[in-house]
């Protein structure tokens, strides 16, 4: 054969190749986004297009029924100079975010350390501590709201057994605010306490037993050890749990609607009255995305600070 | 950790499970009461003058409730099992033009609030007649399952190739690859999804309640909610409602504990 037919043999069957190349790739890419289209589909049409309607929405006044009238930032501007009840509410907000987070990590850090330990009935008690996680917020709201019935109700009824007078809880503006954390905290304490447990399970042994043979007692070990091995979990716990905190919605609305007063009354509750019993669908997208903002702030702020405190080994 | 001794370890333990367990179990012996002993002074935790007919009484009110939730878990379990595993699967497993841009893409929507997207879905569930129809309460949430579809990613990224590779050889589709081959593979993954969805599912509270309006179409936590000035009008009456509404979650947890548990801590920090 000379070289000249060995060539274009060559290069017929190159072509045949990229043809069938081709062809091939292009199946593969049909039968791939086949596999995703329901999701693509799903969060073009019930994410993107509603996200995209919400930030033009906050740019109106609109009651969702007429047309929407274009007012500018006038939305954003009068929050911050003519609504009382946003800065309030944003105010409450921030009250219950930062004292329902220490509480359920420092608990569900407790819990955890005590679940660690492989002694019998450990698994009845982890299944105790996060029952209520799994409850729905309705069953446990109107538990929680006979507990907290001033005259008959159950917390008072044990602490005038103490010989203490309680407080009026939830018709209490100082006091609905504590008994609501406190239920919140009872609630979501689970989820910590899982995401810690599974770190302690999986804790390198070989520093505990230098650490043994170095004679640290075993709150040194907790302080030196355990706790700085844990620092990546508690960054993500304190991530998640000002995501979840700052959106607190449930609870409010069965066991207090906001109140008395509005001292109860958190972001989220506040956009929902805005937007499904006001009608002030522009208003409330508006505040929509002042929350993404601050959410997204945080988590930024919180992800950069990680280099001052977080320890990876 | 040896910090305190066995004994007290037992001590605290069992404190703490007492105020955990306490509310709940408060719950069941008001819903057992007569209405004028729920509350009472000093407070009463264990069941006294059971009174089993609390539970005759809200069974004449609940029933169409009981399926409302039933079956709105289920749609959504099923949905998203079938949407989340075929999407984790072909991020996963195939190659095509775009993929890793549509997962990003997929990924980042997450991190917009939902309420953000919540209050025009509802505008525009309004203009095609969704609103007070089940509809918005499982059609855009088995379509829009991210969280479960980069589960099931994982999942898929663990299988051997060996196995999708017999398939091919047998002259698999890709589709019958993935049904028979690779799906029952990832059985741990889809129980949790599954249990977060029913979870999800039955537990919701601000989907029913800004879209149902009508009796017969509301779930049973919500409509424990919204009805009890005009059905559960005794606060026996709600606790019986109340613990009728947690059992089948608490049940649910019961049997598949390992997998939600696996669920949670797979998501949490290993990704």
């Amino acid at each position: 054969m000379s070289m000249a037919t060995i060539t274009m043999t060559r290069r017929t069957s190159d072509a045949v190749n990229t043809a069938d190349v081709r062809r091939a790739r292009r199946k593969q890419n049909l039968t791939g986004w086949l596999f995703i289209s329901p999701i693509v589909v799903g969060v073009v049409a019930f994410q993107f297009f509603p996200i995209l309607v919400s930030i033009a929405a906050s740019l109106t006044d609109w009651n969702g029924i007429s047309a929407p009238k274009f007012v500018g930032l006038k939305n954003f501007s009068e929050m911050f100079t003519d609504d009382p009840l946003f800065l309030q509410t944003f105010k409450n907000t921030v009250y219950f975010t930062l004292a329902s987070i220490p509480l359920t990590i420092g608990i569900g850090l407790v819990l955890a350390l005590l679940c660690a330990r492989p002694i019998r009935g450990v698994a009845f008690f982890r299944t105790a501590y996060f029952a209520p996680y799994v409850t729905n917020v309705v069953a446990i709201g109107f538990v929680w709201f006979w507990f907290f019935q001033p005259d008959n109700g159950v917390i008072n009824g044990l602490l005038s057994q103490l010989g203490i007078n309680g407080p009026q809880w939830l018709s209490s503006s100082s006091w609905a605010m504590p008994a609501v954390i406190m239920v919140s905290v009872w609630q979501g304490i689970g989820y910590p306490m899982i995401i810690l447990l599974a770190g302690l399970q999986g804790l390198p042994n070989e520093f505990y037993e230098s650490a043994k043979i170095d004679g640290a007692a075993a709150w040194q070990r907790l302080r030196f050890i355990t706790l700085p091995l844990l620092t990546p979990h508690f960054l993500f716990l304190l991530i998640t749990q000002f995501i979840s905190s700052f959106q607190v919605f449930g609870l409010i609305y069965v066991m207090t609607k906001g109140g008395p007063g509005h001292a109860t009354s958190v972001y989220i509750y506040n956009i929902y009255q805005n937007a499904f019993s006001y009608g002030k669908v522009g208003y409330a997208s508006a505040m929509a995305w002042i929350l993404f903002v601050v959410i997204a702030a945080v988590t930024f702020l919180q992800w950069k600070l990680q280099k001052r405190w977080v320890f990876y080994t | 950790m040896r910090i305190v001794g066995k004994t007290s370890q037992y001590v605290v333990m069992t404190l703490f499970a007492v105020a955990f367990l306490a509310p709940l179990v408060w719950m069941i012996s008001a819903s057992l009461r007569p209405e004028a002993k729920v509350l009472s002074s000093p407070p009463k935790f264990l069941p006294t003058d059971t009174q089993w007919s609390n539970y005759g009484e809200v069974f004449d009110l609940i029933p169409v409730f009981l399926w409302n939730s039933v079956k709105l878990a289920g749609l959504n379990v099923i949905g998203i099992l079938i949407v989340a595993s075929m999407a984790g699967y072909a991020f996963a497993r195939l190659r095509f033009a775009g993929r890793d841009i549509a997962f990003m893409v997929l990924l980042a929507t997450s991190i917009i609030p939902g309420i953000a997207y919540l209050i025009p879905q509802y505008i525009v569930f309004q203009h095609i007649g969704w609103v007070d129809t089940q509809y918005p309460l499982w059609v855009p949430k088995v379509l829009t399952p991210v969280f479960a579809t980069f589960l099931m990613r994982q999942s898929f990224l663990t299988i051997p190739n060996e196995l999708e590779d017999a398939g091919k050889i047998d002259g698999a589709s890709t589709f019958g690859i993935y049904w028979r081959i690779m799906l029952p593979q990832t059985k741990p993954a889809l129980a949790a999804i599954g249990v977060f969805t029913f979870l999800e599912s039955w537990n919701d509270l601000f989907g029913p309640l800004i879209y149902i309006t009508s009796e017969n179409l509301q779930t049973l936590p919500v409509a424990l909610a919204q009805f009890q000035g005009e059905y559960f009008t005794k606060i026996s009456l709600l606790m019986a409602g109340a613990t009728i509404s947690v059992v089948p979650v608490i049940a649910v947890f019961l049997f598949a504990q390992r997998y939600f548990i696996q669920g949670i801590t797979m998501t949490g920090m290993k990704g």
